[in-house]
């Protein structure tokens, strides 16, 4: 059976958002391929051409990275994010590559129990053809929600 | 976040415990009165406020919304290349004027009833003002030179922007003073170039973050990325320095001459045997661009900046208040204009380390919520200020909390609370 490619490509979003929202977060770097940009970046900033970023990794080591020091350095109430995506657009695509755009919505709760709009965005995807499936060789991370609440720990 | 219990308590009644600044009633902290003091006696008193970089505004007509204490106000630089600020309030029935964060407009109209102001915020037009055939306009006796927007001083240092309400304040640079100057000159040493900005958001008191930026104590404690990676960091000196008041101060953490950056580097990336390691600790590397062999520069300009270098990055941090249980914070990240692509390079990658998700600085905003959180309904009872206090004269520190009871001295005395004990 032929799978639509929006049909795959919805599918490496559902199984990248799942890895995050049950805290699956040593597969989160699976996602990339080894050279990946991943970065969250405000789009107050993107829509001036200025490149200060919250987070950026310029490879999946620097992202495996991140994922040890939020297990074993870093302090903060563990998040429960639920991912909402939707929109997903394909830009460009060469059968080997493909260019999306996604939007997506997280929403967390907190350890009293209430939920709350954690950040809106947009992914800006670039995505290649492995013999693992699909993996992402750029993920840039566009948010909205330029308050960021508290801190940022997780990755989006 | 649970709304803090109401302080019934006059708040011209608070007393601190001592007269050194080592006791702190969390009154301070937690009661909105205290906070509608504030904004009287600290934001709109004899104080100078950061409101944003020129970098941020080069071209004439550009401007950018920002804040004194919870006032909105515009900064702008005018046909003339002058730089002003005004009370983002229509002179007319109190409308907001300017309703993007950032732009360029020689003239600001409010849209309510188009009444239109220079960036220097002088009115300029005022529709109908002389009718319209036979109905009439505004009388005789208005003048629209009486009514422009409430303009601030501004001043610049070195490319930072400050606004102040007083009129009795010293100028910008003696404000600042012969102590803290020398510091920020050595930041502020060429043209810088603005790369943008990130905000944070946080249910905890301004001050909580001021006490946290003056607090070297915390650092090896709260912040475990280096323990925890095994990053040594041996041979490092501390210097701490306050200006008279005790509101200012400067943090300044050297590698010892003889190392030069290279061998910081081969130092960073040794790690024991055993425990955690990072895979790629370019994120650590470090050029070194000024006289000391810095790897940490935390400079709190009372009382809303905070100048930052850590490593290669360069942040100009704005504490904004919102409320006694709200703040926000804007990182102004900046690079010099003569920065080699490789370098431009290495400070976005060493914004990890700071800012919202930062790897030694994310916990900073966790600890003042715990701190809001604790204090809750405890206005009476107070912090604990203690290390190294019978020491005063120890500066060349990071296990000390001097700068922290030098703060609440200086702010006690700014504010006109009373101190119980005589020491």
């Amino acid at each position: 059976m032929i799978i639509p490619l929006r049909w795959q490509l919805l599918e490496l979003q559902d199984a990248y958002i799942a890895a995050i929202d049950d805290d699956r977060l040593e597969d989160w770097p699976r996602f990339f391929t080894d050279n990946a940009l991943y970065e969250i970046i405000p789009k107050e900033n993107e829509d001036l051409s200025l490149p200060a970023p919250i987070l950026r990794c310029d490879n999946a080591a620097m992202m495996r990275d991140r994922v040890a020091s939020l297990r074993h350095a870093n302090i903060f109430e563990q998040p429960t994010y639920r991912h909402m995506i939707s929109g997903l657009r394909v830009l460009e695509e060469t059968g080997e590559t493909a260019v999306m755009r996604t939007n997506y919505l997280v929403v967390n709760t907190s350890l009293e129990g209430s939920t709350s709009v954690y950040q809106a965005g947009i992914y800006k995807d670039v995505v290649v053809r492995t013999e693992a499936g699909w993996k992402f060789r750029e993920k840039r991370v566009v948010y909205d929600t330029s308050r960021v609440q508290t801190l940022l720990a997780y990755p989006i | 976040m649970a709304e803090t219990a109401p302080i019934t308590q006059d708040v011209l009644d608070i007393r601190f415990p001592r007269r050194d600044g080592s006791r702190i009633p969390y009154a301070v902290f937690n009661s909105a009165e205290v906070y509608a003091l504030e904004q009287e006696r600290i934001f709109r008193g004899p104080t100078w406020s950061f409101l944003g970089l020129e970098a941020e505004i080069p071209e004439p007509g550009d401007y950018k919304r920002s804040y004194v204490g919870e006032t909105p106000v515009v900064m702008t630089r005018a046909k003339d290349g002058e730089l002003a600020a005004w009370v983002n309030r229509c002179s007319h029935r109190g409308a907001e004027i300017c309703r993007k964060t950032r732009g360029n407009s020689v003239v600001h109209t409010c849209v309510y009833h188009q009444w239109s102001f220079s960036a220097k915020g002088d009115l300029q037009g005022v529709p109908f003002r002389r009718g319209q055939r036979d109905q009439t306009g505004m009388p005789p006796d208005f003048d629209v030179k009486d009514h422009g927007l409430r303009k601030l001083r501004v001043e610049s240092y070195r490319g930072l922007v400050f606004g102040s309400f007083s009129e009795t304040v010293a100028p910008l640079a003696d404000y600042i003073g012969p102590q803290m100057r020398p510091y920020i000159d050595r930041i502020f040493n060429r043209p810088i170039e603005y790369l943008g900005c990130t905000r944070q958001f946080s249910n905890s008191n301004w001050k909580l973050y001021l006490e946290n930026v003056k607090d070297p104590y915390h650092a090896s404690l709260l912040h475990l990325f280096h323990t925890t990676f095994n990053i040594l960091r041996v041979g490092m000196q501390a210097t701490t320095t306050t200006d008279a008041t005790g509101l200012h101060s400067a943090l300044l953490v050297v590698k010892n001459a003889e190392d030069n950056a290279e061998g910081y580097k081969a130092q960073n990336i040794r790690t024991y045997q055993d425990g955690f390691r990072l895979e790629d600790s370019s994120v650590l590397d470090m050029v070194q661009e000024y006289e000391e062999l810095s790897t940490n520069h935390i400079q709190p300009i009372f009382p809303q900046l905070v100048i930052q270098q850590i490593h290669n990055t360069l942040v100009a941090r704005q504490i904004i208040a919102k409320a006694h249980d709200k703040f926000e914070l804007v990182f102004h990240f900046f690079g010099y204009t003569d920065d080699t692509p490789q370098l431009r390079a290495m400070r976005i990658k060493q914004a990890n380390l700071v800012g919202p998700a930062g790897y030694i600085s994310m916990e900073d905003t966790e600890a003042t919520e715990l701190v809001q959180r604790g204090i809750t309904g405890h206005g009476r009872a107070a912090s604990i200020v203690d290390m190294s206090r019978h020491k005063p004269d120890e500066t060349a520190t990071m296990i000390s909390e001097g700068l922290v009871r030098r703060f609440w001295e200086g702010y006690r005395q700014l504010m006109g609370f009373a101190a119980e004990e005589t020491l």
